[in-house]
């Protein structure tokens, strides 16, 4: 890629994340190939491309869900392509999935707790928690974050659509995350609740990077400053939000897709 | 529904008035139960039904606990409990001046503890598996270790196994005594029981849940899925272990037979029974389970108990996946159900 240089051991930590020649087959599919990314720390990006096209994988490779099966991936310059999942998370990777992925028998203070705990001490405590136990406290501060302190005692089973989506989020922003993967946020989102996300994704402090995945492009391109566009598994282009809005082949692919 | 939120004071006042105030009446009622129970029956009710239904309840507890919260079905957790029984004969000593003879407080923790390390050894064996296989791995677990005691004289004495095992005298009590013995046996199911109550709704046990539910979230919120299966195994361990040592003292006795895959196989069948969704459901399957151990061949004559057991199990089973907390449950959803007689009732 043909960005600049500087020393190689320093520079490394300047990227949140690192990725260098990762590659994911299913049986005789190869869902990612060959890809190379790079994703400076702070930076909000957009992942975009066709259903199908291996967005979804490029997370999972990352998290550790499915590893890659080649490829090295980098986090904050730490080589943590041979961490298992539960590793790269306690360093700061938190993400979303596209469908959600909660504890419906749970309360909503309950999925937020375990959210905190998994990257605090106490994982394992036979303790219950008392009034003032900090993962309680940092769940009900998250709770607050994603404004659902109302729906607390709630169980997840009972919550509408848009609010798991919202809880998704929160179990994403637990603990003290250094980087966030988004697996299309937006889906299935009424307006109002858009505006809601978007107005969360943009008071996240500074420090935190985040890749979006997102088939809505006004959502998508209204809080990123960089997108990658992928296609059948590959990195197809690169480029800032109105260039990519413009792009004639993006128009094609993306939303020859079926979405717009 | 399990939260960490349940029962956590809000309040300040002291433990005690918050005890108080969450007894409901029918814990007092079945406290004075089982505190006077053998006051009113006599040796044969109070050892051979009550104690026992206590010893068998707690071993199923462990495999309630990793059964019900962790999703792993084990069907080692007798031969846990057997390992248990027979490392007491073989610290402690047994009748015919076998085994090492250590001092009771010595060898009983040493037992437990040998127990207890073995399964989490089997927890690190069988927690990669899942479903059917966890069940296949720990029913070879248990096959392996009724062929191994069988056949080994120098530790385990083949097939002639351990006699005359008998509880210690602890303080000056003499647990040999059919009540204190009823009462000790008590002190430990009731331990189990508040404890794997508890934990229920503690981080580890939460966590355990929620790693049953959704093992693949639990990975992505940092959780270690693995490490917290082990610490299950081992924890259940435990508590089947110190089922151990009161059964072969209650038995006086302990062989291969007591390993064998039938008693491996009760220990499911009660857990089952009774439901795996709470910690009281072994009791009441190891009570229903002793009951017809003992009395079915007066009622049907012969040597019929595993075709009866078989039966009652197949029916409530086959109306409640819950056993018999399931059909509790239904039957009170129906009685609350009645007086409304609406349609939204019946849609839940
Ligand atoms: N676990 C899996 N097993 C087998 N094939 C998979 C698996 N996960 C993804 N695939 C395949 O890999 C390809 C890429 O899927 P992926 O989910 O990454 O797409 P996506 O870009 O996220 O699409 P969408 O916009 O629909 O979410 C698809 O052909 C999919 O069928
Ligand atoms: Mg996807």
């Amino acid at each position: 890629m043909a960005t600049v240089q500087p020393v190689k051991a320093r520079s490394a930590a300047a990227y949140a994340l690192e990725l260098q020649g990762v590659s994911r087959s299913f049986g005789a599919l190869k869902a990612l190939s060959d890809i190379d990314l790079r994703v400076a720390s702070g930076e909000r990006r957009a992942v975009l491309g066709a259903n199908g096209a291996g967005k979804t994988t490029l997370f999972n490779a990352i998290t550790g869900d499915f590893p890659p099966t080649s490829g090295r991936i980098r986090f904050f310059g730490e080589d943590v392509t041979s961490l298992p999942a539960h590793e790269r998370i306690r360093r700061g990777l938190r993400r979303t999935y596209q469908s959600s992925q909660l504890f419906h028998g749970l309360t909503v203070l309950d999925n937020l707790f375990l959210a905190v705990r998994g990257v605090s001490r106490g994982r394992f405590s036979f303790l219950r928690p008392t009034r003032n136990d900090s993962s309680l406290e940092a769940a009900e501060e998250m709770m607050e974050t994603v404004r659902m302190t109302h729906l607390a005692n709630t169980s997840v089973s009972e919550l509408a659509h848009g609010q798991q989506r919202q809880l998704e989020i929160g179990m994403a922003l637990a603990g003290a995350p250094r980087f966030i993967l988004f697996d299309e946020p937006a889906a299935g989102l009424a307006s109002a609740e858009r505006a809601e996300l978007i107005t969360v994704l943009d008071n996240l402090p500074e420090h935190i990077g985040y890749i979006i995945i997102e088939h809505d492009l006004d959502v998508a391109l209204r809080v990123v400053t960089y997108c990658t566009i992928m296609h059948n598994g590959a990195l197809f282009k690169e480029g800032r939000p109105e260039e990519i809005e413009q792009d004639p082949d993006v128009q094609r692919i993306y939303l020859g897709g079926g979405h717009g | 529904m399990a939260s960490v939120l349940d029962e956590t004071p809000r309040t300040n006042d002291g433990t005690l008035a918050r005890l108080v105030r969450s007894l409901r009446w029918y814990y007092v009622a079945m406290i004075a139960f089982l505190l006077i129970y053998p006051l009113i029956t006599g040796g044969f009710w109070t050892v051979q039904i009550g104690a026992q239904t206590l010893i068998l309840g707690t071993i199923a507890l462990s495999l309630m606990l990793l059964a019900g919260y962790g999703g792993m079905v084990s069907l080692s957790q007798l031969t846990i409990a057997g390992l248990a029984g027979y490392m007491i004969a073989v610290f402690g000593g047994a009748s015919g001046g076998l085994g090492l003879g250590w001092p009771p407080f010595v060898a009983i923790p040493m037992a437990i503890a040998v127990a207890t390390l073995f399964a989490t050894l089997v927890g690190v064996i069988s927690v990669r598996t899942e479903g059917i296989y966890t069940i296949m791995i720990t029913l070879a677990v248990g096959m392996a270790f009724y062929f191994f005691v069988l056949q080994n004289r120098e530790i385990f004495n083949a097939f002639d196994g351990f006699a005359g095992l008998r509880p210690p005298l602890v303080l000056g009590i003499n647990m040999r005594e059919a009540n204190n013995f009823y009462f000790f046996c008590l002190a430990i199911a009731g331990f189990g029981y508040c404890l794997v109550l508890y934990l229920s709704r503690a981080p580890f046990g939460l966590a355990l849940q929620a790693v049953r539910d959704n093992p693949r979230r639990m990975r992505a919120l940092g959780f270690n899925i693995q490490a917290h299966r082990v610490a299950a195994h081992a924890l259940a361990g435990f508590l089947a272990a110190l089922g151990g040592m009161l059964l072969v003292w209650m038995n006086g006795q302990i062989s291969p037979g007591s390993v064998g895959i039938a008693p491996l196989i009760s220990i499911l069948i009660i857990a089952i029974l009774g439901g795996i969704r709470h910690p009281v459901g072994p009791f009441i399957g190891a009570l229903i389970f002793v009951l017809l151990d003992n009395f079915a061949m007066q009622l049907i004559g012969g040597d019929r108990f595993n075709t009866v057991i078989g039966l009652i199990f197949l029916v409530i089973v086959l109306f409640s996946p819950d056993g018999v907390l399931g059909l509790w449950k239904m039957f009170r959803n129906r009685l609350r159900r009645q007086p409304q007689d609406s349609v939204e009732s019946r849609t839940e």
